[in-house]
């Protein structure tokens, strides 16, 4: 279901407060963050957001295309290289 | 899937109405173009059923279509010229066939384009929605492959 509109859209407080922070100056650094669940905003376009996936945060640069999504939509959790190969030959 | 093999049309009175001969498998089907690049609609069929075959208007919406015109539910080639153009009208409102289809494969491409989850899950030929993956899943799969000289202990 979608969220309501009178609330606006969710993001997390504290990674608002980085964001306004650095709109204000005029340098740029990568904002860590573990908030994935937080939405993209366009204040928060050309920012470089450094996304936790659970272990390490990689960072993503914020485009306009990805308003509207979710931060951790773009890092994903899982890393999965496939099955190993022939490893039931060293069984036998 | 069907094939086109002739088209003898007889252009109606305000030129709507285009009647065409497809053959499907033998049989012939008589089809009125309603125009405007939406595709044809099977002549012989009532009105909300011969809606639906057009990409894009399932079952409400061609309920929704033919109250809102105020059409009742007769085949399709009893309709009137006037009648044929409202449904035209009407249509145009919609997304449908060929546009549809752009648009759909677009949204895909904007997806894969920002590399996110369900843009990778695409690309991939995985679920994109969270379902899981260990089995079923054979949709977006294919067919199952067997793995060769796995046995049970």
């Amino acid at each position: 279901m979608t969220r309501s509109l009178k609330k606006n859209p969710f993001v997390a407080n504290h990674l608002l407060r980085k964001i306004n922070k650095l709109n204000t100056k005029a340098e740029k650094e990568i904002i860590v963050t573990w908030s994935r669940a937080s939405t993209i905003i366009p204040i928060m376009i050309g920012h470089t957001i450094a996304i936790h996936n659970g272990k390490e945060h990689l960072p993503i640069y914020i485009t306009d295309r990805m308003v509207g999504h979710k931060l951790g939509e773009f890092v994903p959790t899982l890393n999965f290289r496939g099955h190993a190969k022939n490893d039931n030959r060293s069984r036998r | 899937m069907l094939g086109l093999r002739g088209s003898v049309g007889t252009v109606s009175e305000i030129g709507l109405r285009l009647l065409q001969n497809l053959s499907l498998r033998g049989v012939r089907v008589q089809c009125i173009n309603i125009g405007g690049g939406v595709g044809e609609i099977p002549d012989s069929k009532r009105l909300r059923i011969a809606l639906q075959h057009i990409h894009g208007i399932g079952r409400s919406r061609a309920r929704q279509i033919l109250a809102e015109l105020s059409i009742e539910n007769k085949l399709a080639r009893e309709l009137t010229g006037r009648e044929a153009y409202s449904l035209r009208e009407e249509l145009s409102r919609y997304m449908t066939g060929h546009d549809l289809h752009n648009q759909v494969t677009k949204d895909i491409a904007r997806l894969m384009e920002i590399q996110s989850y369900r843009g990778i899950r695409h690309s991939q030929g995985l679920p994109c929605r969270g379902q899981r993956t260990h089995t079923n899943a054979r949709t977006w799969k294919g067919k199952a492959v067997a793995i060769p000289g796995k046995k049970k202990a």
